[in-house]
């Protein structure tokens, strides 16, 4: 065993230490391109697929449908219709009242049903039973109202807007 | 065994490497080295070709949300093109980065062969290069007819009476391609299926397989670089100077098509109609413009069934000779075979250029 030992610097060797320098530069330059040409990127992909909606919102911004003819629909019958880009139903009561409500059911998002021989508004997802006067919500998971509009019905369409 | 003391990198890294083998990668990687010489610069082409493919699939897909193959074609490329945000630029840059592939590949394609790449070990890298070629045509053919307007129309038209004029199997071959006999909505179906589906399952693979042969032979020294002793001739580490160089050569690609893709975008002509005579002018695009002046030519030489046979006898033989060029020129030696080989590709090169010009020249 030699008396002469030559201890190593533990730890990194310098010619080590240099490329660990220029490795971590590069590689937090290249961190910051890469972000800099995903978010150049991402922006104009984002609003090509988000098309779509971009373009329903404006047709949803509907403050009111005119429904022509409407005026003639029978006592105890419904006419399903769009407002905006939601179904919404026209009610014609058996006692001569109208009611327009939204369609859409308060608990998850399925299309209700007006029934008049029960004289109310059933969903078949889930059972929820609405008021159909009011819409309020009486039986089963709903726990809001169906959203209610204004009617007028006039000589030659039933105006329908928003409270 | 890597305790908490060490890094979270030195961790993350660990748990990957003990379930993946990452770290032979990288000690590949490490002593991976490229030859520095006064052709390195072609060297780039082929991933500049990968980088353009790989922009082709993103947006390709981004295309098929909004895209409906059969009547709606043109409609639906309308909406991309006029109504759906940036849609424009998507198309634009789909547009752009298949003619820039070709472009790329063509280039990466020719620097081979003169670089004279071919030779032992490498025969499969290029024939699977040719292979790729030819699938990355028939995604260009197929895509351009996807529009369905006049352009599309007719290049299609006129590009399925080349198959239609081999013998005997021709008009069979044409009508299949064509679901019919007139280019209608169920070309623009079928085409659809090949150029979505079909070309993307063959690509594929086969482009493993050739970025596999780069992997394991590595890049080829030019003949000059050959002669020189051992000793004499110049690397540089793959990892990070090769590595650095390639991705900027990415970067500086990218740069290029947004650039081309934004200040000259792509438009759509008119719907395209059965009825209608071909419009003036018409002309395939650059890359087939050779061909189709080629067999213009012959056209006038030769009129009738006789010039279409003279062109397609001249393509498959030049197509044949080219592809076999590993088996002509297979010695790693200077000599007759080389220089021959070598004359060759001049000859194809010019004859490319001179008919794509004269091609464009004529056009009226």
């Amino acid at each position: 065993m030699s008396s002469h030992i030559v201890l190593e610097q533990p730890g990194v060797k310098p010619e080590e230490a240099g490329e660990k320098a220029t490795r971590r530069a590069f590689l937090i330059a290249g961190t910051a391109a890469g972000l800099a040409y995903t978010a150049a990127m991402a922006y104009p992909i984002y609003r090509y697929l988000a098309s779509p909606e971009e373009m329903a919102s404006g047709a949803s911004a509907v403050k009111e449908v005119s429904l022509k003819d409407a005026q003639k629909l029978p006592k105890g019958s419904v006419l399903m219709f769009k407002f905006g880009t939601s179904p919404a139903m026209l009610i014609h009561h058996a006692d001569g009242t109208w009611a327009s409500l939204s369609a859409v059911c308060t608990h998850l998002g399925c299309t209700v049903q007006y029934e008049p021989q029960m004289d109310r508004i059933h969903c078949a997802c889930h059972g929820g039973v609405y008021n159909p006067y009011t819409g309020a919500n009486v039986s089963g998971p709903p726990a809001k109202p169906l959203k209610k509009f204004n009617v007028a019905v006039g000589e030659n369409s039933v105006e329908v807007s928003r409270v | 065994m890597i305790t908490r003391s060490s890094s979270f990198y030195d961790w993350a890294y660990d748990w990957v490497d003990e379930r993946l083998g990452i770290s032979d990668l990288a000690a590949f990687a490490r002593k991976k080295t490229v030859p520095v010489h006064a052709q390195s610069f072609w060297y780039y082409w082929g991933g500049i070709s990968l980088f353009l493919f790989i922009v082709q699939c993103f947006t390709g897909v981004l295309l098929l949300v909004y895209y409906r193959p059969g009547a709606e074609s043109f409609e639906s490329v309308r909406q991309i093109t006029y109504v759906m945000h940036f849609g424009w630029l998507i198309r634009s840059a789909h547009s752009w980065s298949a003619n820039l592939m070709m472009f790329s590949i063509l280039v990466h394609m020719f620097s081979v062969y003169f670089m004279k790449a071919y030779r032992k070990p490498r025969e499969l890298g290029w024939l699977s290069g040719m292979g790729l070629l030819g699938i990355a045509s028939v995604f260009g053919f197929s895509g351009y007819l996807l529009p369905m307007d006049e352009l599309s129309y007719f290049a299609t038209k006129v590009g399925l009476e080349i198959p239609a004029a081999i013998p005997f199997v021709g008009p069979a071959i044409a009508n299949i391609l064509r679901g019919g006999p007139d280019v209608t909505e169920f070309t623009v179906q079928r085409f659809f299926a090949l150029h979505v589906v079909v070309l993307p399952a063959l690509f594929l693979p086969l482009l493993g397989f050739h970025l596999w042969l780069v992997q394991k032979h590595g890049n080829a020294m030019p003949p000059s670089e050959e002669a020189k002793a051992a000793s004499e001739r110049k690397t540089m580490p793959f990892m990070p100077n090769f590595l650095r160089k390639d991705i900027a050569m990415w970067l500086i690609s990218l740069n290029i098509l947004a650039l081309l893709a934004s200040v000259f975008p792509w438009q759509l002509g008119k719907q395209y109609d059965s009825l209608a005579p071909a419009p003036l002018g018409i002309h395939p695009e650059w890359y087939f413009m050779s061909p189709f002046q080629i067999l213009k030519m012959l056209g006038t030489v030769l009129p009738g069934a006789a010039g279409e046979i003279a062109g397609i006898l001249l393509f498959t033989v030049g197509i044949a000779l080219w592809v076999m060029i590993p088996f002509y020129d297979s010695k790693h030696e200077a000599g007759k075979r080389a220089r021959n080989a070598h004359y060759f590709g001049l000859v194809a090169v010019i004859l490319l250029l001179a008919t794509t010009a004269i091609g464009y020249w004529t056009i009226r």
